[in-house]
């Protein structure tokens, strides 16, 4: 039972940053209808410059992670910039293979500036385990799951009651509609991309203090997929839910497999395969937006 | 349809022609006849490179007839031609002939297909993207755990190809099977893009509910674009596994379906000629990146660990720009190409 708990626990962790990149993910897709599949990179490109900045140049962390999330502002920009705004108006399948070029290039600039090795993070906090419910939990891991929590609500608050959240809403609702209205849809546009460089940085740091890093953490792009189809593809809450619950069910899956079945390295596939259940099911998630078409 | 100037069609059967003219049919034997010369003239190497071409020749056009023709997008056709590489190498592993395998490969890839094509019904765009991924992982999972039929890990060792006691065991000897193979998937999907069934998977990529309104069985004929498609690429998959003699699991992952996608994007979408572009642009890229990296590694030691850091950078670098650049691919350069010496000296 313990074994499951601690599955469930560290299942949470993982999905809160699931749940930081689907947010990003959301963003995009909600103001753009653009489909990222870059978005694991941009968490690679966040973890590596904060790692940059502490270890190479021997910024104090606080400061190393808000130099981080100013770079992952230009970095928003120069994408939405450089790279979608030509696209604008462009089919589906080139838009998407735009963001997957997108994500080869950072992937190769990240390893060609600190090569493919782990890196490890400084220890920000400390490593003495805090007792939760009689389960021994990092406190590293209670720090990421609250910052993801504090991010969310403060993106909720943003979106609800601030006069740019607003203006990104209506786009995401109407564009022709909110361009009528006086609203700058190309600004909206890099707005969205700016916060989902900025949240996926923050995931990327979150991954550092826990694991360390690779040039592989972009893999984690994809397991927000499944996240997002979950929660629906244009839902905030729905992203945030997803996430924690592809986080929880993906290690439990796994922690079964390997003892019950000996199966090896099920966490791979069993996001995918309650992704397909669900796509059959309700292909718009549990709280997207349904298209209704009639003829 | 637009002929040539001074070409005028007397009848519809003329104007299904797929070589129009009397010129178009010279080029192409001509063509053919320079690509049965080629392994004769060309070094090993060269001959190699082609025939990786023409492998990717027939998976890209078999993307293209999915993704381009029927406007179904597929991130799981790596995986694809896995199923076939090991479809196929299991039956010629128990002694099946090397051409029976070959299709067994294709039609078991074209069930597996078809299963993961009837979420296309619910599903459009975005999300059968998605779904399609799922595929992928989950197929490459099964490559790897897949015990004695996949051979898990380690992977399977596969013997040269035989057709009637003839093997197939140098590069030139695989050049001509693979040319033929090549050559007849490209003949395959331009005839059934001159079939009704083409017309409907068109109509069905530009507007589905058109399509429904004129009749077209949506659900039918987007499990018959998965069938085809996965068949040609599960034929291509059995060919390269018998091609290298060997398959594993990493042979077939995501990034392999990416590169095929990137090949038809490149190439343009829903042309067959664009496929064969896109298939060329795509298996050179890497080589001609070594080449450099060789070339420049005599004068700057370091240079080569950079460039092969690099090569993913720059396969992403010359998507994007063709993306932005050229949307509609190398097809429609090949248009332009064509127009501009058929109208000069004058612009229009």
């Amino acid at each position: 039972m313990e074994y499951y708990l601690q599955l469930i626990v560290n299942g949470l962790v993982v999905g809160s940053i699931y749940s930081l990149v689907a947010l990003g993910f959301v963003i995009i897709y909600k103001a753009t209808k653009v489909v990222n599949f870059a978005q694991g990179e941009l968490v690679m490109v966040g973890a590596y410059m904060c790692f940059a900045l502490t270890v190479q140049f021997h910024i104090p962390f606080i400061w190393a992670f808000f130099i981080t999330l100013g770079f992952s502002v230009l970095l928003g920009l120069a994408i939405e910039r450089m790279v979608l705004r030509p696209l604008i108006g462009e089919e589906h399948i080139s838009v998407i293979m735009v963001t997957v070029g997108m994500s080869s290039v950072l992937k190769s600039l990240v390893q060609l500036f600190w090569g493919t090795q782990i890196k490890v993070y400084p220890q920000v906090l400390p490593t003495d385990p805090i007792m939760i419910a009689g389960l021994p939990v990092a406190p590293v891991y209670i720090a990421a799951f609250c910052l993801s929590v504090v991010l969310f609500l403060i993106f909720s608050v943003f979106f609800k009651y601030s006069r740019t959240g607003i203006a990104m809403r209506a786009t995401a609702f109407d564009q022709q509609a909110a361009q009528s209205m006086g609203i700058g849809i190309k600004n909206i546009f890099a707005m969205s991309w700016c916060i989902a460089c900025i949240v996926s940085a923050v995931g990327g740091v979150i991954l550092g203090n826990i694991n360390g890093i690779n040039s592989h953490i972009g893999h984690l792009g994809l397991k927000v997929f499944p996240a997002v189809i979950l929660g629906g593809l244009d839902s905030l809450l729905g992203a945030a839910l997803g996430g924690l619950i592809i986080g929880v069910l993906e290690n439990v899956c796994d922690g079964a497999a390997r003892q019950l079945l000996g199966l090896g390295g099920f966490r791979e596939v069993a996001a995918f395969i309650v992704l397909v259940v669900i796509l059959m099911i309700k292909p718009y998630g549990l709280f997207g937006t349904k298209e209704i078409e009639r003829v | 349809m637009q002929g040539k100037c001074g070409l005028f069609f007397t009848s519809y059967k003329g104007e299904a022609q797929i070589f129009q003219s009397g010129f178009q049919k010279i080029m192409i034997v001509l063509l053919i006849m320079a690509l049965c010369v080629a392994p004769f003239a060309l070094n090993s190497y060269l001959v190699s490179v082609m025939n990786q071409i023409f492998i990717a020749v027939i998976a890209a056009v078999s993307l293209n007839l999915l993704t381009g023709m029927c406007g179904q997008i597929s991130l799981g056709h790596g995986a694809f031609l896995g199923v076939g590489a090991y479809a196929a190498g299991q039956c010629t592993l128990h002694g099946v002939p090397f051409p029976l395998a070959i299709l067994a490969g294709g039609l078991v890839t074209a069930m597996v297909g078809m299963v993961f094509g009837i979420p296309s019904l619910r599903l459009k765009g975005i999300y059968l993207a998605i779904a399609t991924l799922a595929a992928q992982l989950v197929l490459e999972y099964f490559f790897l755990h897949g015990g004695a039929l996949t051979g898990g890990s380690n992977g399977l060792l596969l013997e040269s190809p035989q057709i009637f006691g003839f093997t197939f065991d140098t590069e030139g000897r695989m050049y001509f099977l693979l040319f033929f193979c090549a050559a007849m998937a490209l003949l395959m999907v331009s005839n059934i893009m001159r079939s009704k069934h083409g017309r409907a998977f068109i109509s069905i990529r530009d507007f589905y509910l058109s399509a429904e309104i004129v009749g077209v069985n949506l659900f039918w004929y987007k499990l018959i674009a998965f069938g085809v498609s996965s068949f040609l690429a599960g034929v291509a998959g059995g060919l390269w596994g018998h091609y290298t003699g060997y398959i594993s699991a990493e042979q077939f992952n995501i990034g392999l379906s990416i590169s095929y996608l990137a090949m038809v994007v490149i190439g343009g979408l829903g042309s067959v000629i664009g496929s064969v572009f896109g298939a060329i642009f795509i298996t050179l890229l890497p080589e001609v990146l070594n080449g450099v990296a060789n070339g420049l590694g005599a004068f700057f030691p370091d240079v080569t660990q950079y460039i092969v850091a690099l090569r993913e950078g720059v396969f992403g670098l010359v998507l994007i720009l063709f993306l932005i650049y050229e949307p509609e691919g190398l097809a429609h350069r090949w248009k332009l190409i064509k127009a501009y010496w058929k109208l000069y000296p004058f612009a229009h």
